[in-house]
């Protein structure tokens, strides 16, 4: 085989030797990310399929019973304990997804409607919360919710919530404080979205006497919908593993995924188990990406 | 300045979500300046939990654990992430090789962090019965940060990377500069916004974090989230929210500054 030269940035080279300095640029990452990342989840799999021995050590014979276990068999016959908590995670993480993009939508659409230095500034308005850590900013919500704070009241007027009630610990305190959290990474694609649109088809579908819904559903909705999938992923694939809001703010009622295997890496001591439950987040975050491949995404940011 | 006429609901709705991410921002900074402790109600105004912190030694070195940890992480996330992406950039890559390196970027931003929390304790188990080095502690912690990190970064220097397009480097290659020369000249200096707000969004996720941490600290590395989770129960001291409120009016306090620089900036070029 003969090297064929090429002109790369303007510099008479081969691809061969492209791609060697190519991988020494991108070599320190990839390698991270192959150590600490795939190997990791690729144990974790494996682990998946061990059995917990005695004194939580980690006996290697391999077995489904993991599998068993989380559909809700063992030795006391069958119980829909662990399908019941798949299927509340699954519940709340959905429903603070579409919470979270019915928000981020609009705002996204609000801030690039500013100016240039405006539209930066309220932009980086939106991660400005987050350098506060997400446990504080929960435990002010724990506050801010309870019996004689205003939201309390503004609820008690409105008999929403009955004399001496406050709103949390309950359902409605989980989903403000699961919206308040991850809106930032709801709004991070969908604002990038906006920018790129091409406002000559809505324009365009406005010349030719469409009406408003139908000028949003062809011409606006169609363009940001690789962003909006974006969106959804950013917020559905972390809400699923999150369990510290529902912990703090659901009055420990809301048990979770996310409790359930810090449980068996805590004080159960059942890596293996708790390594199936990670398989079930495995296989979620698959899916997502996948879908994300589909609608033509490229980059989630 | 508003280019497109939006409905009403439009602003309405994204002022409440505004509300929603800063109302416990309000309860903080308003606990920090509030004379009763476990404060429902307001007992006054008081500095004290802004003088406390010289004395409170336990939330000292938790602080100054999670800011060591969020520098460090995002030093080396950052260095690794802006090197990943312009070689992935750069190079004539392959159609396989360039899905996955797509596919390396993406994971690590749709895996929940528990799950990346579990792999990477299970993992350090395993690594243990060879070198202690991955004994519970800041080294594993800064690990887990970097790897949550990285991603972010290359996503946001990539996109600029992808702005900026080739014209300008064989431009620059036309004016005799060498291909080293085009790029720390040419290219990075304008790649350097993008650099820098990767490494702020890393810096951000790292504060932001806690199940991480949670996972993989040990004994001497306890980090302020984690010591706030343990005292919940008893109640936030209001130190924190202090400590909480100076961080938050400091990054309030740089944006202003900058953003107030960019307005002088366009009335500049509007005069023009």
């Amino acid at each position: 085989m003969t090297m064929q030269t090429e002109v790369f940035e303007g510099k008479l080279t081969t691809r061969s030797r492209m791609r060697k300095f190519g991988a020494l640029l991108t070599g320190p990452g990839i390698l991270w990310l192959t150590v600490f990342l795939l190997l990791p989840t690729l144990f974790l799999v494996v682990l998946a399929f061990a059995q917990r021995g005695s004194y939580g050590s980690i006996n290697w014979d391999f077995s489904l019973e993991n599998l068993k276990r989380l559909v809700g068999f063992s030795s006391f016959g069958w119980s829909a304990d662990n399908l019941l908590i798949l299927w509340r995670s699954l519940k709340i993480a959905v429903f603070t997804t579409i919470l979270c993009v019915a928000f981020g939508l609009p705002m996204a659409f609000w801030i690039a409607n500013h100016g240039k230095t405006m539209r930066t500034f309220l932009f980086m308005l939106i991660m400005v919360p987050s350098c506060t850590n997400l446990v504080i900013r929960t435990s002010a919500w724990m506050t801010l919710l309870g019996p004689d704070m205003f939201p309390a009241e503004i609820a008690r007027f409105f008999g929403i919530i009955a004399e001496g009630e406050s709103l949390y610990p309950g359902s409605f305190a989980v989903y403000i404080g699961m919206v308040s959290s991850m809106l930032p990474f709801a709004v991070l694609p969908l604002y990038t979205g906006v920018e790129r649109l091409d406002w000559g088809v809505v324009e365009a579908s406005r010349d030719l006497y469409a009406g408003p819904i139908r000028t949003f559903y062809h011409g606006i909705l169609s363009q940001m919908m690789p962003g909006i999938i974006a969106s959804v992923i950013l917020t559905l694939v972390p809400s699923l593993g999150m369990y510290v809001i529902s912990d703090l703010l659901g009055g420990g009622k809301y048990m979770l995924i996310g409790n359930l295997i810090q449980q068996q890496f805590g004080a159960a001591m059942d890596w293996p188990f708790g390594a199936t439950l990670g398989v079930v987040l495995i296989i979620s975050s698959v899916i997502s990406l996948i879908i994300f491949q589909k609608v033509g995404g490229k980059n989630f940011v | 300045m508003s280019k497109h006429k939006l409905p009403l609901i439009t602003p309405i709705v994204a002022i409440i979500g505004f509300i929603l991410l800063y109302l416990p921002m309000l309860v903080v900074v308003e606990q920090s300046f509030n004379a009763s402790k476990h404060g429902q109600t307001w007992g006054g105004f008081t500095l004290n939990w802004y003088t406390g912190l010289a004395d409170n030694a336990m939330v000292q070195t938790t602080t100054a654990n999670m800011l060591i940890l969020a520098v460090i992480s995002t030093l080396v996330a950052t260095v690794l992430g802006t090197l990943l992406a312009i070689g992935i950039h750069r190079t004539p890559w392959g159609k396989k090789t360039q899905y996955f390196f797509d596919m390396s970027i993406n994971v690590p931003v749709v895996t929940p962090d528990i799950l990346m929390a579990i792999a990477l304790v299970s993992v350090f188990a395993l690594f243990r019965s060879w070198t202690s080095l991955f004994d519970p502690g800041m080294l594993t912690m800064i690990i887990a940060h970097v790897t949550l990190e990285i991603s972010f970064v290359v996503l946001v220097v990539q996109s600029r990377l992808v702005s900026i397009g080739r014209d300008q480097i064989e431009a620059a290659r036309d004016l005799y500069a060498s291909t080293a020369g085009a790029w720390f000249r040419v290219i990075l200096p304008q790649l350097s916004t993008a650099i820098i707000s990767g490494a702020l969004l890393a810096f951000t996720l790292s504060l932001d974090d806690f199940i991480l941490s949670f996972f993989t600290s040990g004994p001497e590395s306890q980090t302020l989230p984690l010591y706030i989770y343990g005292s919940l129960k008893r109640g936030i001291s209001p130190q924190v929210h202090a400590l909480s409120t100076i961080i938050f009016s400091f990054t309030l306090f740089i944006m202003l500054i900058s953003v107030l620089k960019g307005l002088r900036k366009e009335k500049k070029l509007a005069k023009k």
